[in-house]
């Protein structure tokens, strides 16, 4: 196939010099962007660099302080978010806005609905939004259907269609991998490739090196920002995107393992959830991290919460330091479990609290005496924790809501720190935050573990491979609601653990026993 | 909370004053004693209902039946008064008959999963209807030597019900603040799947704030019967939903996790103070109503301009 780059001379989009202050913070200070037609552009930096300023600015939502922007060629300035979707950017943003009580083409068609006088001319919005529909042949996606019942990867396509109908010349993504399973991403990614071909324009912005590297044409790296690079992504590395991100190069982002596994602490005999059919059984030790892999959907999130005591299990026992607990009158804490929630946002913390409530929580009783509260011993504790792990706010008394994600997980984290558990159910503990926060959730999860006086058991959950390779002691894998059976991190390979992921090899223990 | 839940009141109090201050330059008469303690006493009810009605809201409930509950509280009160019980067990009494219809709320709107705007919409007509059978649609007259409880509410000196209020609001505020209940009742409003990942006994403490709500509207039933020397079935109708505007104008949010009891005082002073002014400029009681709107959505919206500047 021809390349798009050599069909065309003019750029789809020219930034130049984009600045933009807000108060006393620079958001940007510098950023040129070139995006050609059908390219797929991708734009990476770490949480606060700057990228979600950018989106703001080409969307239309705010107005850059400096700078330029072309559009094919002409001055582009656009003054609100609609004008900037008639001249044709269309963005896919993280939290999808689609109506779930409107038919699917009505959501496609919404807000740009073909009318004759009040009247929607219900035959020409079909037409049009079948139109849309055509560029991804998906059998879930019926325009007659209530959007509300798809799944969130066939909503993501509704989205992508919606912009599609409105004559969008370049697509904007913001992390849309962030809840989609591996097989949606792939259909994702055919999507992207289809409509590349067609000549529309791609910015993709992503935390995921992978993906980066799998669907883009060129990489920008935003710092502190500025670009402080644009380079082609088949002559690139992670290094070297990684060093253009931090301003240094990160040789160490996992923290070394020690073997410290030591007696059994908590075992799962054949748990079985009432989501999925197949059963789980695992033995978790003091002194290391297990990790449990798998797709999303597979079940994984249900046993965890099964275990902490926030859903029932079907069946099944578990048994804590040779005890077996009651399933129906436990909550994790109680047995010196811990959980950290995959949804921070709603469920991990409550936002417009302050710092130091979330922290305490769940274990307010610590701080009280017959229910009296003491707030200096709460904020006393609370100042702890955030200088131990290097948490950046205001003060104790600060709303959550305001410090950026890395810094929300490291006090939900904490929360179980100062809880003072001994087993920590973690889950997706890194999804959503940048690098260097990255960086030290390993870092204090390795600490745990590696304690030589009290080294505590961790069991998590992750859809990141490299990170469960580099940080797990052992490792199983779900397949929904089968666990496979635990081994050596030594003992696999990326590569066996999704052919059990998806289900294609089923028999684990036979093979890495032989 | 101290520097920041003060700010938060500060709003609300600075209206009161303006409010005050505007009707009094133009009309001095609002700087006697006896309009103060009018305004004081007449913010009694609402504003006992009120301190109840911010920890239902605060904790991410609403309760509509409120006024009916100090309808049927109060018949049943005046009952007891007119069978010559003593004056320690009819108010005993009152406040375990709200509590106790606060308990129906909360309990019902969990165990049957609604959303307490629907079963308290249901209560509501129960208790209201409730007072009607009890009495048989006609009030009970107490007689007029009751100074007894006269003393609550009017009389001659400054009438112990501003106490009682005094008190249950800086008890109440102490208890959201200083202890776990309080908490626990913050967090449950602000973030339910937090609270229930935190282990906090999420039923437990939301019926108990149910039962609190409703034992202040017992009280506030007290002081009605007080002051009216009668056990009235039709009384305090939509009474809820000023104890409801006093409590948003003292800042709390109607879906949960943030209110201010003291807040929600100043609240129902701010709109006795309006009506109290408006009477004695001579403007009729409809323009009254028009003016008591507007400025409790004025209000609402400087209070949330302010927020969103304090976030920046």
């Amino acid at each position: 196939m021809e390349s798009p780059r050599l069909a065309s001379t003019t750029s789809r989009l020219v930034m130049q010099g984009i600045a933009k202050t807000f108060g006393s913070t620079n958001a940007l200070r510098d950023v040129d962007l070139e995006v050609l037609p059908g390219e797929v552009h991708a734009i990476v930096g770490e949480n606060g660099a700057g990228k979600s300023t950018l989106m703001q600015i080409l969307s239309g939502a705010i107005k850059p302080d400096r700078g330029q922007m072309f559009l094919d060629g002409k001055n582009y300035a656009p003054r609100h978010p609609r004008q900037a979707r008639e001249v044709g950017i269309g963005m896919i943003y993280q939290e999808l806005s689609i109506v779930p009580d409107l038919t699917v083409e009505e959501n496609i068609m919404l807000g740009n609905e073909p009318m004759c006088g009040p009247v929607i001319r219900k035959s020409l919005l079909r037409q049009r939004a079948l139109k849309a529909l055509a560029h991804f042949q998906h059998p879930d996606l019926q325009p007659n259907h209530l959007a509300g019942s798809l799944s969130l990867a066939v909503k993501q396509l509704v989205e992508i269609a919606r912009a599609l109908a409105s004559g969008c010349r370049l697509l904007i993504f913001d992390e849309p991998t962030s809840s989609l399973g591996k097989e949606e991403i792939s259909q994702l990614f055919r999507v992207i490739r289809g409509l590349k071909a067609q000549g529309v324009s791609i910015l993709y912005i992503s935390h995921h090196l992978e993906e980066i590297h799998a669907i883009s044409d060129r990489i920008t790296i935003l710092r502190d920002g500025a670009s402080v690079a644009t380079l082609t992504t088949s002559q690139s590395n992670d290094d070297q995107i990684i060093g253009h991100m931090v301003g240094r190069a990160i040789d160490d982002l996992y923290p070394q393992k020690k073997s410290n596994r030591q007696s059994k602490i908590l075992c799962a005999e054949s748990i079985r959830t009432h989501h999925h059919a197949g059963c789980t059984s695992f033995e978790l030790h003091r002194g290391e991290v297990l990790g449990i892999a798998g797709l999303i959907g597979s079940g994984r999130t249900e046993l965890l919460r099964c275990l902490f005591g926030l859903a029932k299990p079907h069946s099944g026992n578990i048994t804590l330091d040779g005890k077996v607990i009651d399933p129906c009158h436990r909550i994790g804490w109680q047995h010196g479990i811990g959980y950290l929630s995959e949804n921070r946002k709603e469920e991990g913390l409550a936002l417009d609290l302050p710092i130091s409530e979330n922290l305490t929580l769940s274990h307010l009783h610590a701080y009280s005496r017959c229910g009296v509260l003491s707030p200096r011993s709460q904020a006393k504790g609370t100042q702890h924790w955030i200088k131990q792990l290097k948490i950046k706010c205001a003060s104790h008394n600060q709303t959550t809501r305001n410090l950026s994600g890395g810094n929300q997980q490291k006090i939900a984290f904490a929360r179980l720190l100062d809880h003072g558990v001994e087993i920590f159910l973690l889950d997706e503990p890194t999804r959503g935050i940048d690098i260097s926060a990255k960086a030290s959730m390993y870092e204090i999860i390795r600490t745990l573990v590696d304690d030589a006086e009290k080294p505590r058991a961790v069991l998590m959950v992750s859809s990141y491979l490299p990170e469960l390779f580099a940080l797990c002691d052992r490792i199983a894998v779900m397949h929904d609601g089968q666990l496979s059976s635990t081994v050596e991190i030594a003992s696999t390979d990326a590569h066996e653990v999704m052919r059990i992921a998806t289900g294609s090899q089923p028999d684990f223990l036979a093979h890495t026993r032989a | 909370m101290n520097l920041r839940a003060s700010l938060k009141m500060l709003g609300p109090l600075v209206a009161l004053l303006v409010v005050y201050f505007g009707f009094g330059i133009s009309e001095p008469a609002m700087f006697n004693r006896t309009v103060i303690i009018n305004i004081l006493s007449q913010s009694v009810i609402v504003g006992i209902a009120a301190v109840g009605m911010t920890l239902i809201i605060i904790s991410g409930g609403i309760d509509l039946s409120v006024g009916s509950i100090i309808a049927w509280t109060g018949v049943i009160a005046a009952f007891l008064i007119d069978q010559s019980l003593s004056p320690i067990l009819v108010f005993l009494t009152a406040i375990l008959c709200g509590g106790l219809c606060g308990f129906l709320n909360g309990s019902l709107s969990i165990w049957l999963r609604l959303m307490p705007f629907i079963v308290t919409l249901g209560t509501m007509q129960i208790y209201r209807g409730s007072a009607k059978i009890f009495t048989g649609g006609t009030p009970i007259n107490l007689p007029f030597d009751e100074t007894r409880y006269q003393l609550w509410m009017g009389g001659t000196g400054f009438p112990y019900g501003i106490f009682l209020l005094l008190v249950i609001c800086i008890f109440t505020s102490w208890i959201l603040h200083y202890t776990r209940f309080g908490r626990h009742a913050i967090a449950i409003g602000s973030s339910p799947a937090t609270a229930r990942l935190c282990g906090i006994p999420v039923l437990r403490t939301q019926i108990f704030v149910y039962v609190i709500g409703g034992a202040m509207a017992g009280l506030a039933a007290m002081m009605n019967v007080a002051k009216s020397s009668q056990g009235d079935p039709t009384t305090a109708l939509g009474l809820e939903l000023d104890i409801i505007a006093a409590v948003v104008l003292g800042g709390a949010r109607l879906t949960g996790g943030q209110g201010s009891v003291i807040g929600a005082v100043i609240g129902a002073l701010l709109m006795t103070c309006i009506r109290t002014g408006c009477v004695m400029h001579g403007i009729p009681t409809p323009w009254t109503e028009v003016i008591t709107g507007i400025i409790i959505i004025i209000a609402v919206v400087v209070d949330r301009l302010r927020q969103r500047h304090t976030l920046c």
